[in-house]
C-alpha cells in the first residue's frame, strides 16, 4: 500500500511539472506587460525580468523560475495590477477568504448531504427516495450562479434578510462577517450537498443489499443497529474520501460566486489576472490550480485503492 | 390430517387422461423477439422523470431552433428606448390577467405622481397604470395639525408609461408620419406645448396641461386636467394636415421650427409601430442592451447546443478509439497513454481556455480556439470509460474465439469487442453534452470568451449582462436562467434515465 502511494504520488509531482513547463512556456511565449516609463516601478520591474531570464532560451528561463522558487519561494512580481508587489505576498492576502468560504460551505453540507443521502437509502424504492434522489439530481444540474441569483433577488433584495456583498476587512471568524458570507455559502453549499446525497445514498444502497447485513440481521441485531455498526461503517470508507477530495478541489474557489458576492478571493484574482493579462499572477494560479486538481484525485485514487487492492495500479484486470 | 387421508385411497376409475389424442408440444412463440434498443426503450419509459425530462429537453430545442423565428425582433434592431423592459405582449396585456403587461412598479407614489402617469394614459390613450396594489397611509403633524396623506405602490406598464417624446424630425420625414396617421388612424404626432405654458419645465414631453412650476397638475374644478396645447402659429414648423387630436378645433399646432427640421411631440408607442410596422412584442422582455431576450436567448441556446454536440462527438470519437487502444493491448502502451491523458487532464479548464484564446484566437478564430480548448480535456473522461469496456470484454471467449479464426486486432477491436460498449458510449454522450454547456456558459459568463462577434450572443453573455441590473430588471436574469437550468436538469435527468435503460446493474451507481 505504501509503495502504492509514493508512486502515485512521484507520478504526480511529474505530471505537475510537465504541466508547470507547459504552461509557463506558453505563458512566457505571449508579449510581457507594456510597462509605463515614467513610473520609478517599472525600472525594478525590468531589473526583475532580466533577472528571470525574460531574454534567454525557454529552458533556462524554466529554471530559474524553478531556482526562485525552490530557494526563495519567489513567484515573481506583478506588473499590471498590483503594480511591483510581490506575486506570493497578493495570492497569502487571497487565500483565506476563499478557505473560510469554502470551509462554512462544507461544513454545513456534510450532515445535511449524507443525512439526505442515509435517509433516501433506508427508504429506497419509496416516494421519499424518489423525491430526494430527483431533487438531488436537479440541484446538481443547476449551476451555482442561478442559486446566487435566486438567494440575491430574494433573501437579500426583497426579504433583506441577508447582505448583497460580502463585506471587507479580515474578520473572518466574526458573526457579521459569517452573515455577509451566508448567501456566497448557500449558493456554493446547494451542489455540495447535493454531491454528498448522491455519493452517500448510491454507496449505502449498495451495502445495504450485501450478505453481510443480512447476517448482522440474522444473528440478531435490530435493522437500526445493523445499520449503524455496519452498513454506514462500510459506506463511510468511501463517503469520506469524496468529502476530504471536494474540500481539497474547492479551496480553488468559485469564480463566479466570487465575483457575484465579491469575495475577495483566488477566485477573483484568477479572473481579474486573466482578464489583466497580469501574466506573472497567471502563471502562480495556473500552478495552484492544477496542484489542486492533481491532489483531489490523488486523494480518491489512494483511498480508494486503499479499499479495493484491486484498483491499484500494476495489478491489471 | 383428515383431508389427507381421503385422497389416500383413490380408485383407479376415477382418473382419466387428460389429452390422448393430442400431441403435447411447447407453445408456439409468438411474441416477436426484442433487440438491445428496443428493450433500453422499455425500461426507459418506466422511468417517470427520465421520460419527463425527454419531454422537456425536446421542447427546449424546439425552443431554440423557431423562438428567432417567432420572434419579430431581432439582434440589430434594437430599440433605443426599450431597455431592460419587462416582458409585454398586447394581447395578453390588453386581457388584465396580469401576465405579459410589461408590469413595472413604483413604490411611495403620492398622489400627484399618479396624476402624470394618468395624464400620460389620458393624452395617447395608452394608460400606464394598471392598478394600484398598496396603499399607505401616514399621519404627520404640521404645526400642531395632524395631516393625513395617502402613498401608493403601483403598477405600471412600463411601455405605455414612455408616453411621448420630443424628436426633432426632417420635414420629409414629419409628412411621411402624417401620411402614414392618415392611412392607419393612429395619433403619431401630438400638439405641441410651449414650456412658458408649462412654468418654463422643458425636459419633460409629457406635461400637456397646467402645472405648477414643480410639474403638479392644476386641475379644475372638476378633477379634470386643464390642457394648454399651443396654438400660436406663428413658430408651426410645417402645416399640419393629418389627423386631429379630439378637442382640438384646429388651431392648435403640432410642430416647431428648428433649423432645417421641426422638432414635435411623438407618441413613442404609436411611433414605434410607425418605425417598425407592428406594435411592440417583447415575448420575455428586453436587456440592457436593448436586445429581445426571446430572440436572445434562442440565439444562445442553438449556439450552445450545437457547439456541444459537436464538442462530443469529437471528444467521444478521440476517446473511444484511444481507450480502445489503451484497455486492448493493456500493460505498456496503457501505462504510457495514460501519462499522457494525465497531463491533459490535469491543466485546469479556465487555463487551457485563457492559453489557447490568447494563442491561438487570432489564428482559427474566437470560436476555433474555444473548439481546441475542449477537446483539449474534454476525451479523457470517455477514454477512461472505454478502456475500462476493453478489459471488462477482452478476456472473454467470444473475443478468443474470434482470434483463433484470424482475426486482426482492428477487427477484433472494432467490431467484436467495442458494440458491446456500445450502450456505455451512447449514455454518456447524454452526459457530456449539459457538461460542454454548463463550461461553455460559465466561460463566457466570465468574459473569457466573447462569442458575441460569431454567435450574435451567448447563454453566458446574456447572464452576466443581466446581474448589473438584477434588483431593477430580474426578468433579464430570470428568463436566460430558466431556460439554461431546465436544459440543464432535463439533459441530465434524461441522461441519467437511459444510462439506467442501458446497464440495469448499474442502477443508481455512478460512474
Amino acid at each position: 500500500m505504501g509503495k502504492y502511494a509514493v508512486k502515485r504520488i512521484l507520478l504526480m509531482m511529474m505530471t505537475l511539472l510537465i504541466i508547470t513547463f507547459m504552461c509557463f512556456v506558453l505563458i512566457r511565449m505571449l508579449p510581457p506587460a507594456e510597462l509605463p516609463i515614467e513610473d520609478p516601478h517599472s525600472a525594478v520591474i525590468l531589473a526583475r525580468r532580466e533577472a528571470a531570464g525574460y531574454n534567454k532560451p525557454y529552458l533556462v528561463q524554466f529554471g530559474i523560475f524553478l531556482k526562485n522558487i525552490f530557494t526563495k519561494w519567489d513567484w515573481g512580481v506583478s506588473d499590471v495590477l498590483y503594480f511591483g508587489r510581490d506575486v506570493t505576498t497578493i495570492f497569502v492576502t487571497k487565500l483565506p477568504a476563499t478557505v473560510v468560504v469554502n470551509l462554512y460551505s462544507i461544513i454545513f453540507a456534510i450532515p445535511l448531504g449524507v443525512g439526505l443521502g442515509i435517509f433516501a437509502a433506508i427508504k429506497k424504492n419509496t416516494w421519499i427516495d424518489h423525491t430526494i434522489s430527483t431533487l438531488t439530481m436537479v440541484c446538481i444540474s443547476v449551476p451555482s450562479f442561478v442559486y446566487a441569483f435566486i438567494i440575491q433577488y430574494f433573501l437579500s433584495y426583497k426579504l433583506g434578510w441577508l447582505p448583497f456583498l460580502m463585506k471587507g476587512g479580515t474578520d473572518y471568524f466574526s458573526f457579521s462577517m459569517f452573515v455577509s458570507m451566508l448567501p456566497a455559502i448557500m449558493s456554493l453549499g446547494m451542489g455540495v450537498v447535493a454531491g454528498f446525497t448522491r455519493t452517500t445514498r448510491a454507496e449505502l444502497t449498495e451495502v445495504l443489499t450485501s450478505e453481510f447485513m443480512l447476517l448482522a440481521r440474522t444473528k440478531g441485531l435490530t435493522k437500526t443497529q445493523a445499520t449503524v455498526r455496519h452498513a454506514l461503517k462500510n459506506c463511510m470508507v468511501v463517503v469520506l474520501p469524496s468529502i476530504f477530495a471536494e474540500f481539497i478541489s474547492i479551496m480553488s474557489g468559485s469564480l463566479i460566486i466570487e465575483g457575484i458576492f465579491s469575495v475577495p478571493g483566488v477566485g477573483g484574482l484568477s479572473l481579474n489576472a486573466i482578464n489583466g493579462r497580469d501574466y506573472p499572477i497567471f502563471t502562480m494560479v495556473t500552478v495552484f490550480y492544477t496542484t489542486i486538481g492533481l491532489l483531489a484525485s490523488i486523494v480518491i485514487d489512494i483511498s480508494y485503492g486503499f479499499i479495493d487492492p484491486r484498483i491499484r495500479m500494476g495489478s491489471k484486470k | 390430517m383428515e383431508k389427507n387421508r381421503k385422497t389416500e385411497n383413490i380408485p383407479r376409475e376415477k382418473f382419466e387422461f387428460a389429452q390422448l389424442n393430442e400431441n403435447i408440444h411447447d407453445q408456439k412463440f409468438d411474441t416477436k423477439a426484442k433487440g438491445f434498443f428496443a428493450d433500453a426503450m422499455i425500461r426507459f419509459k418506466k422511468n417517470k422523470s427520465s421520460v419527463a425530462a425527454a419531454y422537456i429537453l425536446l421542447f427546449l430545442v424546439i425552443f431554440a431552433v423557431v423562438s428567432p423565428f417567432i420572434s419579430p425582433n431581432n439582434l440589430d434592431n434594437r430599440d433605443k428606448e426599450y431597455v431592460s423592459f419587462p416582458p409585454y405582449v398586447r394581447a395578453l396585456a390588453d386581457l388584465g390577467i396580469g401576465l405579459f403587461d410589461g408590469r413595472g412598479t413604483h413604490a411611495s407614489q403620492n398622489e400627484a405622481q399618479c396624476n402624470y402617469w394618468r395624464a400620460i394614459g389620458e393624452e395617447t390613450g395608452y394608460q400606464p397604470l394598471i392598478k394600484v396594489l398598496d396603499t399607505v397611509k401616514t399621519v404627520s403633524k404640521y404645526r400642531g395639525e395632524e395631516r393625513i396623506s395617502y402613498t401608493y405602490k403601483i403598477a405600471t406598464n412600463r411601455y405605455y408609461e414612455k408616453g411621448v417624446v420630443y424628436r426633432v424630425l426632417s420635414y420629409e420625414e414629419f409628412n411621411k408620419i402624417q401620411d402614414w396617421q392618415n392611412e392607419t388612424g393612429l395619433q403619431v404626432i401630438y400638439p405641441y406645448v410651449e414650456p412658458s405654458a408649462i412654468s418654463e419645465i422643458t425636459d419633460d414631453p409629457n406635461l400637456w396641461y397646467q402645472v405648477d412650476s414643480r410639474g403638479t397638475a392644476i386641475l379644475d374644478a372638476n378633477g379634470n386636467f386643464v390642457p394648454v396645447y399651443s396654438t400660436n402659429s406663428e413658430i408651426e414648423g410645417t402645416p399640419y394636415y393629418s389627423i386631429r387630436i379630439p378637442g382640438d378645433d384646429g388651431s392648435y399646432i403640432y410642430s416647431v421650427r428648428r433649423s432645417g427640421a421641426v422638432q414635435a411631440r411623438i407618441c413613442y408607442y404609436n411611433y414605434y409601430t410607425y418605425l417598425n410596422g407592428r406594435e411592440p412584442m417583447y415575448i420575455f422582455g428586453t436587456n440592457a442592451m436593448g436586445q429581445d431576450l426571446f430572440y436572445a436567448i434562442g440565439i444562445g441556446a442553438r449556439f450552445s447546443l450545437v457547439f456541444a454536440v459537436i464538442v462530443s462527438a469529437i471528444n467521444l470519437t478521440i476517446g473511444a478509439i484511444y481507450g480502445a487502444i489503451q484497455g486492448y493491448y493493456g500493460g505498456a502502451v496503457d501505462m504510457a497513454l495514460d501519462r499522457f491523458a494525465d497531463i491533459c487532464s490535469g491543466i485546469p479548464m479556465i487555463v487551457v481556455t485563457t492559453l489557447f484564446q490568447l494563442h491561438l484566437a487570432a489564428k482559427v478564430g474566437t470560436v476555433g480556439a474555444f473548439l481546441f480548448a475542449f477537446v483539449m480535456t474534454g476525451w479523457i473522461g470517455m477514454s477512461g470509460l472505454v478502456r475500462k469496456q476493453f478489459y471488462r470484454f477482452k478476456g472473454q471467449e467470444f473475443v478468443y474465439a474470434a482470434r483463433t479464426l484470424g482475426a486482426s486486432d482492428g477487427r477484433l477491436m472494432f467490431r467484436h469487442i467495442f458494440p458491446n460498449a456500445m450502450g456505455t458510449i451512447i449514455t454518456r454522450c447524454a452526459l457530456v453534452i449539459p457538461s460542454v454547456i454548463l463550461s461553455e456558459t460559465t466561460l463566457t459568463y466570465l468574459g473569457i470568451v466573447n462569442l458575441s462577434e460569431f454567435a450574435g450572443t451567448s447563454l453566458g453573455t446574456l447572464l452576466s449582462m443581466a446581474r448589473a441590473s438584477i434588483t431593477t430588471s430580474p426578468h433579464a436574469m430570470f428568463y436566460p436562467s430558466l431556460y439554461f437550468a431546465l436544459l440543464l436538469i432535463s439533459f441530465n435527468l434524461f441522461g441519467n434515465g437511459l444510462r439506467d435503460a442501458f446497464n440495469p446493474s448499474t442502477r443508481g451507481v455512478e460512474d
